[in-house]
């Protein structure tokens, strides 16, 4: 009786566990190899055949393909700098330069990965149709309500990412030496 | 007491291994895949270009919608495939990726130096059996070896400002992929 329920038990709370932490580290989107600047996240290996089974399972199940490591790197933040959530209802401000790239593109997602409505038809910018200040460096405010300048509409939902590519750079591809490359700064300027 | 435990600790030591499998066998179980999302609108090797990213509808997650995109859904079982891609004037690449949606290779327009981008991609097998002399005279004939019979090739061209979305789509649409039939 005691090896029925020893063994009943055994594999219920072994079925919890296992299965949890495929879950957790799905949606939490872990996965092995990543390069930190900041705020800022990417996985280089993700583009290429050396990607780990986490993200591997992670890509399968949401869908996406990854950009090919020779194609560029992706570099995802859901936080600022101080590591407070991209609240939509907030305004942040994403400013200062990037690394090397022939372009870039920076686009703002809900955390499923889906565009953001927004009464200007505005989900992103380009490394070309930015503003920029005489100095090269350029100044991105995200914010629910029109900004003079380069407004990211957030559409005032919850929660957004943000997700800046490189196209054509040496970062990812080459050695780590980039690792306090300069990509923008983030930070929160209030709240709605 | 100590027997509990030693059931806790079985049940840990189970639980780990219901999660490397399951995180391991996931890419083959998904139905939601990049390929399965694309296979109900591309026919198989042929080029097909895909729509553009909206709040209400994008093919697949994070889409970046400062790129026109096409894609091939290829099947290398009847034979090698020929892709030719024009480069537009901002920036062009090509990605292969596996039936899993793992990238094992991408170019682009700078990497191949032309005004157009042309490679053959083929199986294992059927790169063995590329007669030699034919490899060397074409020097410039860039071969890929795809490690799955069927996978996808994505062409991307960016719109480097919004009006230029048209011409990256014009450049996209006279990209081709056919199969070579097995001489």
């Amino acid at each position: 009786m005691r090896l029925l329920f020893g063994s009943c038990f055994t594999l219920l709370v072994a079925a919890a566990i296992g299965l949890g932490a495929t879950w957790f580290t799905l949606t939490r989107g872990i996965a092995f190899g990543s390069l930190s600047i900041g705020a800022w996240k990417a996985w280089p290996k993700s583009g290429s055949v050396d990607i780990d089974p986490y993200a591997r399972a992670s890509i399968a199940r949401s869908g996406e393909l990854p950009i090919g490591l020779g194609d560029g790197v992706t570099f995802y933040a859901h936080t600022d700098d101080a590591g407070r959530n991209f609240d939509g209802r907030c305004t942040f401000s994403i400013s200062g330069m990037t690394p090397p790239a022939r372009y870039w593109t920076v686009t703002l997602y809900d955390p499923e990965g889906r565009l953001v409505a927004n009464s200007i038809d505005r989900h992103g910018f380009t490394s070309e149709e930015i503003v920029r200040d005489i100095d090269g460096s350029f100044s991105i405010a995200a914010a629910p309500l029109a900004r003079p300048g380069n407004w990211l509409p957030t559409g005032g939902i919850e929660q957004f990412i943000l997700v800046w590519r490189l196209y054509d750079t040496p970062i990812g591809v080459a050695t780590r030496t980039t690792k306090e490359g300069p990509m923008p700064a983030i930070a929160r300027k209030g709240c709605s | 007491m100590m027997r509990f435990l030693m059931w806790v600790l079985g049940a840990v030591l189970l639980g780990g291994i219901v999660h490397l499998s399951t995180v391991l066998a996931l890419p083959r179980a998904a139905n939601q895949d990049a390929y399965s999302r694309l296979t109900p609108i591309t026919p198989v090797n042929s080029m097909v270009a895909l729509p553009g990213p909206t709040p209400e509808n994008a093919t697949m997650p994070f889409m970046d919608p400062a790129f026109a995109a096409a894609v091939c859904r290829y099947d290398l079982s009847d034979g090698s495939l020929k892709l030719i891609a024009p480069v537009s004037q901002a920036y062009t690449s090509v990605t292969f990726y596996t039936r899993n949606s793992v990238a094992y290779y991408a170019i682009n327009d700078r990497a191949a130096g032309r005004r157009s981008i042309e490679l053959d991609l083929m199986t294992p097998d059927q790169h063995a059996q590329v007669p030699e002399e034919e490899d060397v005279t074409a020097a410039d004939r860039l071969i890929i070896e795809s490690p799955s019979t069927k996978g996808l090739i994505v062409l991307r061209a960016l719109a480097a400002e919004r009006g230029l979305m048209g011409a990256a789509r014009g450049a996209l649409s006279r990209a081709t992929c056919s199969i070579q039939q097995v001489q």
